[in-house]
């Protein structure tokens, strides 16, 4: 039992230590499997997790023994366990569809490296989560933003852009990571430490121009790594030319902890004792909304499939945002519910995307002509995917819109409740649009002749990678039929998020 | 009862995907999946029937399929228009399924097995809608029906048929998405709930008046856009690049159908006839429907192709249930409802001789069919049976309907509307009989070369596939003429 004593901190540890034993292990299988094996650990420890926060609460473990606020103490309440679980989840999923994926995309030769980073990768991310110390947040940043850049610049070896979207990532996520350390400083000079709930504490009823600065330098930073529009530029290109397993992971989930960062900003650091919160809340409104149609409307007339579904998250993260803007319990847990929804619709979907590359060695849409016929399974769990997205009944994404709908209309905003609605359901029409577009080439197009008119070759996919895929879009009929549990979850962590916000502490 | 009816309604739904499976396995062997096809047709019919007979009895079954969030599920509650619809539907299935076998193979159509896999998955969505207890569940089964229809519209896939496609698909999920959901979503927050009620749900709410009934009325209206209400109309004409069997059977029974049956229910059972008699939000709409008669005719007389024309015929009668449902009275409503039975009919009848001309004779615009008459009696004979059932000649069935709509349009103190009624038909006579005029009065057109019978050659009457199914919706619509007044009876527990 004592290894259990240990819980809130394994799921960072254990990824952080096979790290480096995955760099020295021999190429191909015996790195893949070592990986996956360490991530199947990760999800069964961040499953015990959330189960035992679900039951007893909030869980603190302090490193080393050494107690707040000297010490770094690990702080995991619902929100938390959720996301952990949802990011241990999405990697256990990930790299046993990695393996062919990655032989074909990057090689046998880099693959120890490779996998070592997609570890580092999940260590940075769980990190992120699990931490109470707001400078850990900022050191766990960055652990898995290296690892990203390195990740994303693998893909260089299928297509060369890869390097410069790796180097304006590095270069705009540093921008990003500088301006929150910067907040942070000005936060610590404020508060004198740099334990969370320490902070809120003494935060509390201050208002001066420090903190509005650290609160904007920290937004401003969030902001950056969660790609709300309009500091998403860094994201269509990352996503794109990166590995496909890269991007199905990242897509799930880096954002995704940013997004639980700035919740934990937002409501256990500064919470609603500060005057100017309500800044960023409208701020977050107006830019979730700008953010949904925009990147909606790009992605609509993109020819590179995985640069719409790139495009199509930066719209997915504004619905998170707008959720969080109304500053309600329901608007906290839709953002959740959502966070859960869309990692498992984006990981699906680039999973198929990745499963058509490894095929027919592109994504641009030219090449899904005829996909219907020639990869039937992939483009069904692609529409299904791709049904999900736009939010049609009986998928998961039905679940998130209407949650987001029921917290709009619960809300008093400063626009009318039926305005957003609208937009909520103006903003599906597009994802119809974009969604429509490839399943259209897929189903109702040729495949291209070959260059001496032959039909084009039958091709096939590996079972390794079909199954993670199949597995992850039944999740969303799954949720799409019976999503009570999620939604319920959620909304504790939401409660239990805003209550904290509030000035108690939810313990 | 060997079965009960909440049974039965789950087992009707089921069994045309069943079927579809079915299909899908006998791709290899034609003969074994059309007995597939037509043994799932009777099939759901003989259940649908029981439920039919249940409700006529005063049955109200129900049965909830699964519940997604606490007040969000997949309900089905049957009631006699949903039991019409729903009879219709699987009624005619059965009688398409037999024109369709003869019709594809007479014609060597190709990708036979997706088409009917396509059309058991489109009766099971017309089923749905039918069967349908709240409005969440009429969405989904009406999205269901919408994609289910689209591999049919677009079969022959060539580019043509996708551009039609492409409008058919963006018509209707666009008005499905962008009006009827924000409808769905509005009487949900309005009333907190999305089940239908006769009478309405907007009973309890307090001030409904103004603006807001008439925009979310104008919203289900405009939004369930196979009710093809002008002007979101134009899918239904771009529709016909299908083969004629979709065109009689969805496009004149089971889609257009869903559509009218749609507005006619959230006339009654999410508004309530009264309410809409009370706050008069009816009035906009019914000169809207009127427009759409009188539009439509009119552009149907300008069409050379005859599916053209019927297609624009079908947008014209269609809009006489939204006009019944508008009205809101007794005998209007009364109207609209038995339009939803006595239309199918004929125009089934329409189009499947539209269908067996091109056939027998390769001609699609009317001004081939000059003269075909002689050759081909049996075909036009059962055309003009069903033009004057749509016109609104006793004996035939599509004379009630226009009456019950002309007194009820007097009871709601509307007399223009008898004028557009009368115009109305005025045009149809024109428009549908012209050619079957034509067809028996003309010489063959000169190009064609006589033979020793005076008729042209390579023109022979119909085959029989093609006859006895257009023959049986036409006697239909006689038979019904007579059987009116079960139908009246069977209707009342709607009407206010």
């Amino acid at each position: 039992m004592s290894v259990l004593d240990h819980l809130p901190v394994l799921p960072v540890v254990v990824p952080l230590v096979a790290a480096p034993a995955c760099a020295l292990l021999p190429k191909g299988t015996p790195a893949w499997g070592f990986a996956t094996f360490v991530s199947w650990v990760t999800f069964v420890l961040a499953a015990i997790l959330l189960i035992t926060v679900a039951e007893a609460g909030t869980l603190t473990y302090a490193l080393g023994g050494w107690q707040a606020p000297l010490g770094i103490v690990y702080r995991i309440d619902l929100s938390g366990a959720i996301v952990m679980a949802l990011v241990a989840g999405m990697a256990a999923f990930v790299f046993p569809y990695a393996r062919q994926s990655v032989l074909k995309e990057i090689g046998e030769a880099q693959s120890p490296a490779f996998y070592s980073a997609f570890l580092v990768c999940l260590t940075g991310l769980m990190g992120v989560v699990a931490t109470g110390d707001a400078f850990n947040v900022f050191v766990f940043l960055e652990i898995s933003s290296l690892s990203t850049y390195a990740l994303v610049a693998m893909g260089a070896r299928q297509d060369r852009r890869a390097l410069t979207a790796a180097f304006t990532y590095l270069v705009l996520g540093t921008i990003g990571a500088t301006f929150f350390v910067i907040g942070l400083g000005l936060l610590y000079q404020m508060t004198g430490t740099l334990n969370m709930l320490d902070m809120h504490e003494r935060l509390a009823g201050q208002d001066n121009k420090v903190i509005r600065a650290a609160f904007a330098f920290i937004v401003t930073g969030l902001g950056l790594k969660l790609a709300m529009f309009p500091l998403h530029r860094w994201l269509p290109d990352a996503y794109t030319f990166a590995p496909s397993a890269v991007t199905a992971f990242l897509a799930s989930t880096a954002t995704k902890v940013a997004v639980y960062a700035m919740l934990r900003f937002l409501f256990t650091v500064f919470g609603f004792s500060t005057a100017f919160s309500n800044v960023a809340f409208g701020l977050f409104m107006v830019l979730g909304l700008v953010g949904m149609f925009a990147a909606s409307l790009i992605a609509v007339f993109r020819i590179d499939v995985k640069q719409m579904l790139a495009f199509s998250s930066v719209a997915q993260v504004g619905y998170m945002l707008l959720g969080i803007s109304f500053a309600t319990a329901d608007g906290v847990a839709a953002a959740l519910v959502h966070i859960v929804n869309h990692a498992l619709m984006k990981s699906a979907l680039f999973m198929a995307v990745g499963c058509v590359f490894y095929a027919v060695g592109s994504h641009r849409l030219s090449a899904y002509k005829g996909i219907g016929k020639r990869l039937p399974f992939t483009a069904g769990c692609f529409v299904i995917a791709g049904l999900s997205l736009v939010g049609v009944p009986l998928t998961a994404g039905f679940v998130s819109k209407f949650v987001l709908i029921e917290a709009a209309l619960d809300a008093t905003l400063p626009v009318p409740s039926l305005l957003i609605v609208f937009l909520i359901v103006a903003s599906s029409l597009l994802a119809v649009a974009y969604v429509g577009r490839v399943a259209y080439a897929m189903f109702l197009e040729d495949p291209p002749a070959q260059a001496d008119g032959s039909p084009a070759p039958a091709i096939s996919v590996p079972f390794g990678m079909l199954v993670p895929m199949a597995l992850l879009t039944a999740a969303n009929v799954y949720v799409g039929i019976d999503a009570e549990g999620l939604v319920s979850l959620c909304r504790q962590a939401g409660d239990a998020l805003m209550a904290a916000g509030f000035g108690g502490i939810a313990l | 009862m060997i079965l009960t009816s909440e049974a039965a309604i789950l087992a009707a739904l089921l069994l045309p995907l069943i079927g579809m499976i079915g299909v899908m396995l006998a791709d290899r062997s034609p003969d074994l999946r059309e007995g597939i096809t037509l043994f799932t047709a009777v099939s759901t019919f003989v259940l649908v029937l029981l439920v039919f007979l249940d409700v006529a009895h005063g049955g109200r079954p129900e049965v909830t399929l699964l519940e997604m969030l606490p007040g969000l599920d997949i309900r089905f509650a049957v009631e006699p228009l949903g039991a019409l619809f729903a009879l219709i539907a699987s009624g005619l299935w059965i009688v398409n399924s037999a024109y369709s076998i003869g019709y594809m193979r007479g014609n060597d159509e190709k990708g036979q097995t997706r088409f009917y896999m396509s059309f058991a998955a489109a009766i099971t969505a017309a089923l749905g809608i039918a069967f349908a207890g709240n409005l969440l569940t009429f969405f989904v089964f009406y999205e269901a029906l919408t994609l289910s229809t689209f591999p049919l519209v677009t079969h022959k896939r060539d580019a043509k048929a996708r551009a039609g496609g492409r409008i058919y698909l963006g018509i209707l999920i666009g008005t499905s998405i962008g009006l009827l959901l924000p409808a769905v979503i509005w009487t949900y927050v309005l009333t907190g709930t999305t089940e239908f009620q006769l009478g309405g749900l907007f009973a309890g709410v307090a001030d409904f008046r103004g603006p807001v009934p008439l925009i979310l009325l104008g919203l289900f209206a405009f939004g369930i856009g196979k009710a093809a209400l002008m002007p979101f109309h134009p899918w239904l004409p771009n529709a016909m690049v299908a083969p004629t069997p979709v065109s009689a059977f969805l496009h004149a029974v089971a889609v257009v159908k869903a559509g009218v049956f749609g507005v006619l229910k959230v006339a009654l059972y999410v508004f309530g006839a009264d309410t809409i008699r009370e706050t008069g939000i009816g009035e906009p709409f019914v000169w809207i429907a009127c427009l759409s008669i009188l539009v439509a005719s009119a552009i149907a007389m300008t069409q050379d192709n005859l599916k053209a024309r019927l297609a624009y015929s079908t947008v014209s009668q269609l809009s006489y249930v939204t006009l019944g449902a508008m009205l809101a009275t007794k005998v209007g409503i009364l109207g609209g409802a038995t339009q939803i039975a006595a239309h199918a009919l004929g125009k089934m009848t329409l189009f499947m001789c539209a269908g067996a001309i091109y056939t027998a004779a390769h001609h699609s615009l009317i001004s081939d069919m000059r003269g075909t008459g002689r050759a081909m009696p049996w075909t036009w004979t059962a055309y003009i049976i069903g033009a004057c059932s749509i016109i609104g000649l006793p004996p035939m069935a599509g004379s009630w309907p226009k009456f019950f709509l002309m007194i009820g349009s007097l009871d709601a103190g509307h007399q223009f509307v008898v004028v557009v009624l009368i115009l109305s038909s005025l045009m149809n006579i024109v428009y549908l009989l012209a050619p079957a005029v034509r067809a028996f009065m003309d010489p063959p057109p000169v190009s064609q070369t006589g033979n020793a019978n005076g008729h042209a050659s390579g023109v022979r009457e119909a085959p029989l596939w093609c006859l006895f199914p257009a023959w049986t919706t036409a006697l239909g619509t006689i038979a019904l003429f007579f059987f009116m007044d079960d139908l009246v009876r069977y209707l009342e527990p709607l009407l206010p």
